[in-house]
């Protein structure tokens, strides 16, 4: 399991082909990737702040919450924090499983609980004026369909 | 008890400072939220809508409920959004 939480950026293709010569036995491999959209009026760059230590944590837990509900062989969460630019990565994750709904399933997984459980915030700042990104309801009932009865 | 109490993104932004010490005798965490709001008109302003305050101890996501017995670490934030 990889788990890394950085101020610089990364290569997601490198990161994908060191995260894949490491399988041993998957046929399966998700990855997804998040960048900095643009807002209405232009977006001059958005700021990322974290909860250094628990941010971590936090991944982590999310990370073995999925290996404990899905057969994975291994799983990569990148995140970066600090100031971006549009279009730039702010995150990736991939997924390796023996099959490819382990794989998919386990990355909508990740991808629902960081964007809501990891102790991250966005701050839009446009050329007009500064946000800081709500997180919206959407995002709260994403995590009801893993709630098991 | 003494804790470290750290604040991120509009949190910080409203209290105005990103952590502090505080000598608290505080059950629960809605207590120390009380406990600041008494202290200063900037703590008012930052909880002044309690739906969106998250609140972590030790690194852990807790509950306004939550008591405040043996934590050293206390964080109030928003809603996270990351991803």
């Amino acid at each position: 399991m990889k788990i890394v939480v950085q101020l610089e950026a990364f290569n997601p293709g490198e990161q994908l082909d060191n995260f894949r010569d490491q399988l041993k036995s998957s046929g399966a491999l998700v990855s997804f990737s998040g960048m900095v959209r643009d807002i209405p009026g232009g977006l001059a760059k958005i700021k990322i702040e974290h909860y250094p230590g628990m941010t971590e944590k936090a991944i982590n837990k999310i990370c073995n919450e999925a290996c404990l509900r899905w057969e994975l062989e291994d799983i990569m969460v990148i995140h970066r924090f600090g100031n971006l630019k549009k279009g730039e990565l702010i995150m990736m994750i991939a997924t390796a499983a023996n099959h490819r709904t382990n794989a998919f399933e386990a990355a909508e997984f990740l991808m629902d609980y960081l964007k809501s459980r990891a102790p991250f915030w966005k701050k839009e700042i446009g050329f007009e004026k500064a946000n800081w990104v709500s997180s919206k309801d959407a995002d709260e009932k994403a995590l009801n369909r893993w709630k098991t009865p | 008890m003494r804790v470290q109490v750290l604040y991120f993104s509009w949190v910080r932004e409203k209290v105005g400072l990103p952590k502090e010490t505080i000598d608290t005798e505080a059950k629960t965490v809605a207590d120390l939220i009380l406990e600041l709001c008494l202290k200063d008109e900037r703590y008012k302003l930052a909880f002044s809508s309690l739906d969106v305050i998250r609140v972590a101890l030790d690194q852990e996501l807790a509950d306004l409920s939550s008591p405040m017995e043996a934590v050293k670490e206390v964080a109030f934030f928003p809603p996270m959004t990351g991803g």
